[in-house]
Parts: structure tokens; sequence; C-alpha cells
């Protein structure tokens, strides 16, 4: 019965969930797309997104800025992790995950309370005569909860490319003369390359389509593709063709970041999930 | 550089990362007991938030409409995945790779575009007058939402386990005269019951945890994070730093838990392996 025929027939229900819940769907926000209100067709949507070509910059180079930091943060920390005996490299996997399981819009509520001008960083900073600074409703705020909602999507990958780095190919360059430069540029970089791309993309993905960080940390004046979106769908600019034409904007650009990360090892990405 | 200092080097380094990623935890978790509604002066310590947290018909309903929600959504996702796990599993190679492709849909699009998507859905199913008067958004939305999100996850734990199952125990229990039905329920559910299992628990807690896809199909109900939204969007009170460190105690818990349990079930299972070693060698 594992491969007769009649077992075909269990994967039925979800074979028609499937085409009417994720297949139509798509199909359906590209001909709201390319549609008028009154469901004539039109280029005008797509046309019109070139107005709002500032916000889809600002959120490429936000949610780029936030993976490059992520990737500097999290590479050490996969890299300790994976050193460390099997026993607490367990502890510390758990560690990394907690914050994770905590809802992403009370981690991000957090950062409010400590960003704010009266805050407690600034108070804290208050104490020694210096600021206060103006933290909450800048673009750096924005990175600063992007870098901490998704550092943890970047050190699991990284640390499980790692642990698969054989202590004894770093121990053999450093006997012929490998200095710590290049064994980081030579060894562990291209050896953990499937980790990058899996992390790189496990973060970029969600800080570009985020709207809940920019609206709670960036203010009002740090909109994202995630904002315009949701305003058009939900917001005060009620408009769902224009809202469809941005959204398929935002599908193309994260599958050509993913046409070019997926050429690595896929596998990296069930061990996360 | 020697290692003694590469490993100081490394310590210090991972104590300062994780305390970039607790501190604003913490900071929670202590303002939760302040007295005055100030969330950066401390005046005093109370449990006046986590009274009036337990007195707030808001959130308490919201918190009851995502468990039932995340129960109900996983169960159904749960059957749906496995059933579909073993249908997939007896297609060819080309038709597999097909459906597991537009399977990974919904877990590597982004969040945002599958709540619209399914929200559009919905929109156009309301034109063609399904629904009625009262239109279709609310439970059955969310639902259907919640369902779809979380069925991948079934097939992508529940296949790599189908996949690596030995066929000839199941051919075995065929030949002794079992009817595949009865081998089915015997053979083969038994060992995927683990993968099963915590396929519907990620299920739950992806379902609990979701904002962004149920935002966008939620019409006017709200779960547990669309409340927490609603509140961070009012003039903000000191109850969901108590709700955040309830729920961190509450995670917290589990994992200790989980954990325990795990380790002792790892203990039993080597003492029974050298048991039986000793015993062997005793013969």
């Amino acid at each position: 019965m594992l491969r007769s025929q009649t077992s075909r027939w269990a994967a039925a229900p979800y074979l028609i969930w499937m085409g009417i819940f994720i297949v139509v769907p798509l199909f359906i926000v590209i001909f709201y797309a390319m549609t008028t209100a009154e469901g004539a067709f039109t280029l005008d949507n797509l046309a019109q997104i070139g107005r709002y070509s500032s916000v889809f910059a600002r959120s490429l180079i936000l949610a780029a800025e936030a993976t490059v930091i992520c990737l500097i943060l999290a590479f050490p920390v996969g890299y300790s992790l994976s050193r460390l005996r099997a026993n607490k490299q367990h502890i510390m996997l758990m560690l990394v995950m907690l914050p994770m399981w905590m809802n992403f819009l009370l981690r991000t509520y957090a950062w409010m309370t400590l960003l704010e001008n009266n805050g407690l960083i600034n108070r804290f900073l208050g104490l020694f005569g210096i600021g206060p600074f103006p933290m909450i409703n800048t673009a750096g705020a924005v990175v600063l909860g992007m870098v901490y909602n998704y550092l943890p999507y970047m050190i699991l990958p990284l640390y499980t490319a790692m642990t698969k780095i054989d202590d004894s190919i770093v121990e053999a360059a450093q006997d012929l003369g490998c200095n710590t430069g290049n064994i980081l540029l030579r060894i562990l970089i291209p050896l953990s390359s499937p980790g990058i791309a899996t992390g790189i993309t496990m973060v970029f993905v969600p800080s570009v389509s985020t709207f809940i960080i920019s609206r709670m940390l960036g203010g009002g004046s740090n909109l994202l593709i995630g904002d315009l979106i949701e305003l058009q769908f939900l917001g005060n600019s009620y408009n769902l063709n224009l809202g469809s034409a941005m959204s398929l904007v935002l599908m193309i650009i994260v599958l050509v970041l993913m046409s070019f990360t997926s050429s690595f090892d896929e596998s990296e990405m069930e061990g996360v999930m | 550089m020697n290692k003694r200092q590469s490993r100081l080097l490394q310590r210090t380094y991972l104590v300062l990362i994780f305390c970039f990623m607790y501190l604003p935890i913490a900071v929670m978790i202590v303002f939760s007991f302040n007295e005055s509604k100030s969330r950066a002066l401390w005046t005093g310590f109370t449990l006046d938030w986590y009274r009036s947290l337990f007195h707030n018909d808001m959130i308490l309903s919201a918190l009851a409409l995502s468990l039932v929600l995340a129960l109900v959504s996983s169960i159904i996702a749960t059957v749906l995945g496995t059933l579909a796990t073993i249908g997939i599993n007896s297609m060819g190679r080309k038709t597999q790779l097909l459906i597991n492709n537009i399977s990974y849909v919904p877990v590597v699009n982004p969040e945002i575009i599958t709540g619209v998507s399914l929200m559009l859905l919905f929109v156009m199913a309301q034109h063609f007058g399904i629904g009625g008067e009262g239109g279709v958004f609310g439970w059955p939305t969310l639902m259907i939402a919640h369902i779809t999100f979380n069925v991948p996850y079934v097939i992508f734990n529940v296949g790599p386990k189908l996949r690596q199952l030995d066929p000839s125990i199941y051919n075995a229990a065929l030949d002794l005269g079992c009817t595949p039905k009865q081998a089915f329920f015997k053979v083969i559910m038994p060992q995927l019951t683990p993968a099963i299992l915590s396929a519907f628990l990620i299920c739950l807690t992806y379902s609990i945890d979701d904002f962004m896809i149920s935002y966008f199909n939620s019409g006017t109900m709200q779960t547990l994070p669309i409340a927490i939204y609603s509140m961070t969007r009012k003039k903000v009170s000191p109850e969901i730093n108590a709700l955040s460190s309830i729920m961190f105690i509450v995670i917290l818990a589990i994992i200790l838990i989980s954990n325990h349990m795990d380790s002792r079930q790892y203990r039993k299972a080597q003492t029974a392996v050298r048991t039986a070693m000793a015993e062997e060698g005793g013969q």
C-alpha cells in the first residue's frame, strides 16, 4: 500500500486545498495587479509603483543593512556554539531560540520602551550627563528592530553549517602557517556558505516585507513596502489593485533573491523549520 | 593569540550577544511589577497590572479565540497533511517535486503576501455572493488561513519520516495475514506518530504566534497577537508587560519540562542499553 494506486487518493483533499488556497490566490494577486477596480485590463497599477520608488529603495537598503549586521554578529556566535561540548550546545541553542517563541510584537514593543526619548537608555546615559539622543522613530531604530527580531534566523543555519566543519581542517591550516584571516576566508566562510545563504534569505525576506517594525520603531517617517501594502489593503488609501501590484513586485524581489541563494544546499532550511 | 585567550574572547562575545537578546525581555519583566505607568521610572513594587490583566475582557477573549483557533486548525492541518504525505509518497518523482515546490510557497513567501493573497481570494468570493450579507471574514477565513499556512509544516515534518520507513516491515505484516488497512494502522501509523505529534505542536505554536496572516483575514475578530497589536497602538498600558512576562515564563517552563523529559528518556535508554550489555557479558 505504501506505493499503491489507491493510497494516492489520500492526497486528494490536500491537493484540492492547495489549489484553491495556495495557487489560485497567487493568480488573483496577478489579476488584481493588472486590472482596474472595474476589472478592465491596465498596467497603470504597476506604472504607479514608480512613484513609491523611494519607499522600495528604503526597504531594500534597510533590510540589506539588517542582513549584513546579522551576518557579522551571528558568524562568531555560530562558530563558538559549534565548538562547544554537545550538552552545552544544546542549552545554548535553547537560549538562542527562546526569544523567538515570544510574540514578536511584544519583543518589538520592548524596544519601544528602551529607545524612547525619556526611555531607559536615554535615562541611563543621562546619569553620565550624555544625551538624550533621539533614537526612536529613526531609520536606525528600524534596523535595530530587524536585527533583534531576526538574529536567531541567522545564527541557527550558520551554526548548523559550522557543526559540519571538522576541527582538524582548521588545525591543519594553522599547522601549515595559515593566519586567522586566511582561515576565515579560505575555510570557515566557504564551508559555511550553505548556512550563510539560508541565513541571508531568512533575515532578508521578513525584514523587507515587515510593517510592524517600521510602524512601531520608525514612526511615520520610515515607511517600508510592507506599510504601503498594508495601507492599500486595510488602511486609509484602500486600493486593492495598487496593493496587489506592490505585492507582485515584492514577490518578484524575493524570488530574484531566492534564485541567488537557492543554488546552495536547501536542506539547511528544514533544520530551522 | 593563544587558545586560552581566544576561548575567553569567544565566551565574552557570547555573553554580550545573549545580553542583547535578553535585555529587552528582562526590562519588560521588571517593569511589569512597576507601580507607576511610566515605562522608564521605577516607583515601587505592585502586582496590579497582573490583576487588571485578568480582568481585561479584550485580552481574555482574544486568548480564548487564539487557543481554540490554534487547536482546531492544527488538528485539521495535521490530518490533512498526514494524508497528503501518504498520498504524495506513492506518486512519481516529478509529481512529488511539483507538489513539494508548491507547498513551499507559503513557507518561503513573505507572510504579508500569503496574507493579502488569501484576503483577495475571500474578497472575490464575497463578490460572487458567498457569505451573504455579513461577508465571509471572521471565523471561516481565519480558520482557512491558519490551516493553509500550517499544512506545509506537517508535510515537511512527516514526509521525510515516511520516506525513511522500512517497507519490508509493512510487507511482512501483509505476508502474516494483515489486511492493508490493518497493516497501515498497526505498522505505519505507530512509526509515524512521533513525527505527526511534533508537526502538530509546530502548527500549534505557529498558529498562536501568527499575526501577519491573521491580520488580513480576521475581519473584526481579534486573535491574541491582533489584540496585542491594537494595545501597542493605543496609549500603552503596563498590562502588556505583565502579559509578556507570563508568556515568557510559560514558554520557559514548557521548554525546561520537555528538555527534562528528553534527558530522562535519554538516560533511561542508556541504562537499558547498559543493562542489556551487562547481561550479555554475564552470559
